[in-house]
């Protein structure tokens, strides 16, 4: 085999993803690539140089091992690529289609320094979608422990979590707040960039193997922490960062502004583009300004534009290299028509007696020495302003950590700003059998990094329960 | 899903629940509310929670039907579910002893002011209830809040039932005799905004409940913000109860303008098709 890999000629291009055209899938909210085809994957499985370093395992936040994967493709084991991912993520159809690959997996890929690294992404998406049409690969499970896990909040991070403790033999129940299950994945991320069915089918594979999920339960309100410490025998915290960040500039209350968060959240939970079927309604702009230039800046963009605006500006303090937002979203939110204010930041939204907004107005901005974030900082050039005429401004800035849990639960320590403070190996939490990761014990992650913080405090849970080895809890309390 | 366990159709307008909701009828405390929803295509929306039973583990709501969600949890009965339910959200009222509390009720509004009537009564102070309506058939709960009041007086804009005239006149003659402590405000944004605004030129602490629209209700999105003393506050959760002398009411009378017709739009349609049912 080894053989092989060093008579294969290197092949610098990637088989390209099938993609739906801009101009038509501008108007609906269907999925924007195709994902590949049995053909399509195996040969792109096939530049694969299945090497010894694995650098693409490296790369990933919950260790799939990509190259083994890909090799199982090349040679049409589809089954035995699907268990594969499995034994690292639960969620293959999620990650496959919302990871920053290009900084992971596909980031230091060996075929990648002389051309494009493998697409482990789309193989990844591939073998997910080829798994729900041939029938779920179930994982083993081990016997049951008498031991079981609160987990609150059922976004990327509390779902691995509670893929990994099932499957070693705990009882798991997730509380989640909203009515829906999947967090940030049902409200935050739109149907084009991941179908809810999906979403929703992999949850429902959780629930086959055992989860348990409590709707409408808001921790810190509902129950406590410490209340359902009585319940089990440890807790993960994976709410989010939850609370939506403004500028403070003046007209910011004008009807017509949103937070990114009330924005996504009317169009992707509550269905609001389908108003009047469904009862929420939304402003559907003509001329919409998004302000901040990351993921949720480009899904917020993207949504105005299928929502039927005329014209979407994205306006970004920095220029394009420091955007923050995956590569793919920028290049399909431009093929889609989003217009970049680069190096512009708002300074006042202007609105009419009716308290509507009419305009915004923006200063440009110039880069200047680097920032703690090591990106350089946008000074504004003074008497630069100038008016846009908007109806909708969606502000993307980012969010702050919601204090309704650490306010309700003696004993954990959060940071000046409010992020839950944990141990970055074991995700242990100030107070003891209680773990937090994803955005609520960190500064600004993704989908995959709070899937990384759950492996890892699933794992430190399995090592405390087994350490603490009460099985009966009337004994430990 | 939680079921109802009473239902009272209070005036043809206003109708209160009972609800078997356990873990919220132990936590709930006044001043707190929560969110719904009916139907699987439904709004989410916030309604306070007028009084709980944690032994019973039931919590009671009383609204009045003022839309399309309202006017289909209107429709439920006893036995009927509710689909979603989910709470006890906001901060709880600072209930101590303040000696002279005035609880201020207007409209719908006294079904939030008398869980607070009865909160600070318990806490010993003297309560006087000013209860008003724009005519009878829109008062609530009158005989419930006498109950735990030491005075109440009653006003309708229309002169329909005892005294005629608003809220701010019995208010008015309380504040001239200089033995009120604090009062509590609750009602039409108007009202609270009158109210305030008479109480702060005799320097007497007054507190508001505002009903800004909501979608999560935990915070999350910002669609309920408020303007509170040059800042910007959520109320579901650094509310729903603010220093009425604090807030910009003309601010939040414009925010709740945001979606007026598509409201009426949704109401309208919903009526026109359950018109022959």
């Amino acid at each position: 085999m080894d053989e092989k890999a060093k008579k294969k000629t290197l092949r610098p291009d990637r088989v390209p993803v099938g993609e739906r055209s801009p101009l038509e899938r501008v108007e609906d909210f269907r999925e924007v690539p195709l994902g590949y085809t049995l053909d399509q994957a195996k040969d792109e499985a096939d530049r694969c140089l299945n090497c010894k370093k694995r650098p693409c395992k490296r790369g990933c936040p919950v260790g799939i091992d990509c190259g083994g994967f890909v090799d199982r493709v090349s040679k049409g084991d589809i089954r035995g690529a699907v268990k594969l991912v499995k034994e690292k993520n639960l969620l293959p159809a999620i990650t496959g289609r919302v990871c920053p690959q290009a900084d992971q997996c596909e980031g230091p890929c060996l075929v990648g320094k002389k051309g494009a690294s493998i697409g482990i992404g789309n193989l990844e998406r591939f073998v997910s979608d080829w798994e729900r049409k041939h029938g779920e690969v179930l994982p083993d499970k081990a016997p049951p422990t008498g031991m079981s896990v609160g987990i609150v909040g059922s976004g990327p991070s509390g779902l691995t979590v509670a893929a990994d403790l099932i499957q070693l033999g705990y009882g798991v129940t997730i509380y989640e707040a909203l009515h829906e299950p999947g967090g940030v994945l049902i409200y935050g991320i739109p149907e084009f960039r991941l179908p809810k069915a999906i979403v929703s089918e992999q949850i429902d594979g959780l629930r086959r193997l055992g989860v348990e999920i409590k709707l409408n339960q808001i921790i810190g309100k509902t129950l406590t922490v410490d209340e359902m410490l009585e319940m089990h025998d440890a807790v993960f915290i994976g709410v989010g960062a939850g609370a939506p960040i403004f500028m403070d500039i003046p007209g910011e209350n004008l009807i017509g502004v949103y937070s990114a968060n009330e924005y996504l959240t009317r169009s992707n939970l509550m269905r609001a583009y389908s108003f009047p079927e469904w009862d929420t309604p939304m402003f559907l702009g003509k001329r919409i300004a998004v302000i901040g230039g990351g993921n949720v800046a480009m899904d917020s963009a993207r949504t105005a534009l299928r929502l039927g605006a005329d014209e979407v500006v994205l306006i970004y303090r920095r220029s394009l290299e420091e955007m923050p937002s995956r590569d793919e979203e920028i290049r399909h939110a431009e093929e889609e028509g989003l217009r970049f204010e680069l190096l512009k930041s708002p300074t006042r939204i202007i609105g009419n007696g009716s308290g509507r907004v009419t305009s915004i107005e923006l200063i440009s901005m110039e880069l200047g020495e680097p920032d703690a974030s090591g990106r350089r900082r946008p000074i504004p050039v003074a008497g630069s302003e100038q008016i846009v005429e908007v109806d909708t401004v969606i502000m993307a800035i980012g969010q702050q950590p919601n204090p309704m849990i650490a306010a309700t639960t003696p004993g954990l320590k959060t940071d000046k700003q409010g992020y839950i403070v944990v141990d970055k190996e074991t995700m242990a939490t100030t107070k003891e059998g209680v773990y937090a990761g994803g955005d609520i014990a960190g500064f600004g992650a993704s989908v995959i990094r709070a899937m990384g913080d759950g492996r890892k405090a699933a794992l430190a849970i399995q090592d405390y329960l087994v350490s603490k080895n009460t099985p009966d809890r009337e004994s430990a309390s | 899903m939680p079921e109802i366990a009473e239902k009272e159709v209070l005036t043809p307008q206003i109708v209160r629940l009972k609800v078997i909701a356990p873990d919220i009828a132990k936590k709930r405390r006044p001043g707190q509310f929560v969110i719904l929803r009916v139907d699987k295509r439904g709004e989410r929306i916030p309604l306070t929670i007028v009084d709980s039973d944690p032994r019973e583990g039931t919590v009671t709501i009383v609204f009045q039907v003022v839309g399309k969600t309202t006017h289909m949890l209107s429709q439920l009965e006893r036995g009927d579910k509710i689909l979603d339910f989910a709470g006890p959200l906001g901060k709880p009222t600072e209930i101590e002893q303040f000696g002279t509390v005035v609880v201020v009720g207007g409209g719908i509004g006294t079904a939030v002011a008398f869980p607070i009537a009865k909160g600070m009564k318990e806490a010993g102070n003297r309560v006087i209830a000013i209860v008003g309506a724009r005519s009878k058939d829109l008062l609530v709960l009158e005989h419930e809040i006498a109950a735990v009041s030491d005075e109440i007086v009653v006003t309708t804009d229309d002169g329909s039932y005892k005294r005629p005239g608003l809220v701010t006149e019995p208010l008015k003659e309380y504040l001239d005799r200089g033995e009120v402590d604090q009062v509590v405000a609750i009602g039409p944004v108007p009202m609270m905004r009158a109210v305030s605004e008479l109480t702060k030129s005799y320097g007497v602490k007054t507190l508001v409940s505002l009903n800004p629209i909501m979608v999560d209700g935990t915070g999350m999105c910002g669609a309920c913000r408020v303007a509170v003393g040059g800042k910007t506050r959520f109320a579901c959760v650094d509310g729903p109860e603010f220093d009425g002398h604090e807030v910009d009411f003309e601010d939040l009378t414009m925010r709740l303008t945001a979606y007026r017709e598509h409201e009426k739009q949704s109401y309208n349609q919903y009526l026109e098709y359950h018109k022959d049912k």
